[in-house]
């Protein structure tokens, strides 16, 4: 059986605060100890290629990238950020990013308490099945569930229309207004999300000690006072931690934009990938591309911030 | 043991018939709503499904329902769009006449794209390149894993924690200069480029994952394995790894799962039919035609789904293991 619980995220962030190696006596141990790390460096060689090579080096290349004129011949320092200031559809880009990623985050985080503590209700012989069917969104990929959802929104053949018209609603025109359109992103982005929530939470309310239940119960707390006073306590940072992740990945996210949308209509849903992507490869401006994709690392340096605080100070609780 | 069972277990002897009737009625009330939140979940999938068994010309008949599977057989010839190798696939698969009329729409979408479309090429190259990754990711992670997490050296420590962060940034912003990257290498248009890249993907996170894995073996274990002689590539080997293996299986789960469903890299870097990969391959080249042959077109997507599925069914225990392990992507 394996463990579901997020030890492996404990036990790695307590290599981040582990006391120096120990001390150790006489010269053969220290000639052993020299030789260990040298094999420890060439162990750890490849990972620092890939990383250097291909993470952090295209990481200061885009920045480089992004100060240079459009046939990439000329280095103008910031021209192309204050050009993008001064373009309405920039402004669009990112309010439309943000809203993007805080609503769905939102409710992808709400979806995932109700989900977990609805399972956990269960008794435990079940659980795993509920489990196991309610994390599928999660497992196929999205771009492809995303091209069901496309479907399921086509404009004649709208299987959400067929439904309402049975019972007299409303014809909707899903992807081709800006209000709905924008409703169809976040919403697949939540139905794909959730899942996430959904395990990270059940391993979370599974770890919590049983005896502070019962030494609530004892004191006569409501099961709405144990939620608040002992559950929300004890998960709030696996919470911060999931909810801080996710705002990374939906800001950037790339595929539910590009295949419900594709950025209309007349670029009401674009986030900032699919404008990188539109601006950078198809209309082959790879500096300004690289600067709009560029805009997405102050929130993301932020979260990482405090992502790692959180980390380590699970790590440091276990 | 739940908590909530522990609370529910202690009071009845006490109380009696109240609290166990509202247990009861909270149980009631938990699966009235988890039903609901299991038909959101899985509404897009049944639904392609749906879709999937179906012909064109079912598909554009208003009149009916368009959440039921096809429940008669289509007609032979009346697939618009269809080349004739599809129609002559169709018109065999009829004569199986027992079989019920969705199954054989299913199969007849099926031998469709099989024959008339490079879907099997979109296929062929996923898998190569998924093999690819996980081998590559795998060869640098371990041993990267278990240097960071058991041996320690100079700079380690901080180490650690740079391939943590490497793991948050995400593959929209690095798409551009590697687009550069690679074009430079002359691997554009190519999918090993994409081999080439999607490590940037799965090898920080496999080795956070690795750490926390190796970590939790006890120290005794390795200092025992020093005394009898064993150098660090056979600890390796005949120790860690296998005490880790669950923590190996969940690494490799989540790089075949990420390299199968990448999508950024190829629509990025591919544009020939021959070179790319299911995700990008169904988005745009299946996607493109005059007419849309939905059931077609669902049928590649849930067979382009199906490998990740299949192995999440088996190995649920572990895919969870490593979602939870580090606060995966979400």
């Amino acid at each position: 059986m394996v463990d579901t619980t997020p030890r492996g995220l404990a036990a790695a962030a307590a290599t981040m605060n582990r006391a120096p190696t120990r001390r150790s006596g006489g010269a053969s141990l220290r000639v052993l100890a020299r030789r260990r790390s040298t094999t420890a460096f060439l162990f750890a060689l490849p990972l620092l290629a890939v990383v250097g090579g291909l993470i952090v080096y295209p990481g200061f290349y885009a920045i480089y990238l992004s100060m240079l004129n459009k046939a990439q011949t000329k280095f103008i320092w910031f021209g192309n950020y204050t050009f993008l200031f001064t373009r309405d559809s920039f402004w669009m880009v990112v309010q439309q990013s943000v809203l993007f990623a805080v609503t769905a985050v939102f409710f992808k985080a709400l979806i995932g308490v109700i989900t977990a503590h609805l399972v956990n209700n269960l008794p435990a012989k079940g659980q795993r099945k509920w489990r196991g069917m309610l994390l599928v969104p999660w497992v196929i990929p999205l771009s492809l569930s995303t091209l069901g959802w496309w479907w399921m929104f086509d404009p004649t053949y709208s299987a959400f229309n067929w439904a309402f018209a049975q019972i007299g609603g409303p014809h909707i025109h899903w992807l081709s207004e800006p209000a709905w359109a924008r409703f169809c992103t976040i919403l697949v982005n939540v139905w794909y999300g959730s899942p996430f929530f959904l395990i990270m939470y059940l391993a979370a309310l599974k770890s919590v000690p049983g005896e502070l239940y019962e030494a609530a119960s004892i004191d006569g707390a409501s099961a709405w006072q144990k939620l608040i006073h002992v559950t929300l306590p004890m998960m709030r940072n696996i919470i911060s931690i999931t909810v801080l992740f996710s705002l990374i990945v939906t800001f950037a996210n790339y595929d539910v934009v590009r295949v419900l949308t594709a950025g209309g209509p007349r670029d009401t849903t674009h986030v900032f990938a699919t404008w990188a992507f539109l601006l950078g490869i198809q209309s082959g401006d790879i500096p300004l591309g690289a600067s709009v994709s560029l805009f997405m690392l102050p929130i993301l340096a932020i979260s990482a911030v405090f992502i790692l605080r959180g980390v380590r100070r699970r790590g440091r609780e276990i | 043991m739940t908590a909530a069972a522990i609370g529910a277990d202690a009071p009845r002897r006490v109380v009696g018939g109240s609290i166990r009737r509202s247990r009861r009625w909270a149980l009631i009330t938990s699966y009235f709503f988890l039903i609901l939140f299991a038909i959101f979940f899985l509404v897009p999938p049944y639904y392609q499904l749906a879709t999937a068994t179906k012909t064109s010309e079912q598909i554009s008949n208003q009149d009916t329902n368009p959440w039921l599977p096809a429940m008669s057989a289509g007609q032979e010839g009346l697939n618009p769009g269809g080349a004739n190798a599809g129609k002559a696939n169709l018109a065999k698969i009829k004569k199986d006449s027992w079989l019920p009329a969705a199954v054989q729409g299913f199969m007849a979408n099926i031998s469709q794209l099989m024959n008339d479309t490079d879907f099997p090429i979109y296929f062929r190259n996923t898998a190569i390149v998924t093999v690819c990754v996980v081998i590559i990711t795998m060869v640098i992670a371990v041993p990267a894993a278990f240097s960071l997490g058991r041996m320690k050296f100079w700079g380690s420590g901080v180490l650690a924690t740079g391939v943590f962060l490497t793991y948050l940034v995400p593959d929209s912003l690095l798409f551009i200069p590697l687009f550069k990257v690679v074009g430079g290498l002359g691997l554009l248009d190519s999918y090993w480029g994409l081999v080439l890249v999607y490590p940037t993907l799965t090898v920080p996170f496999c080795t956070w994952i690795m750490i926390g894995y190796f970590q939790s073996i006890p120290k005794e274990l390795d200092e025992a394995a020093l005394i009898d002689g064993a150098n660090h590539i056979q600890m390796l080997f005949r120790i860690f790894i296998p005490v880790a293996l669950p923590g190996l299986i969940a690494a490799t789960i989540f790089a075949f799962t990420v390299s199968w469903a990448a999508f950024v890299y190829p629509m990025a870097f591919i544009y020939s039919s021959d070179q790319l990969v299911l995700t990008a391959g169904t988005i745009t080249s299946l996607v493109k035609a005059d007419v849309y042959q939905w059931g077609m077109i669902m049928t590649a997507a849930l067979l382009a789904a199906a490998p990740p599925l299949v192995i999440y069914a088996f190995l649920m225990d572990y895919y969870i293991a490593g979602l939870t392990a580090g606060a995966t992507k979400g």
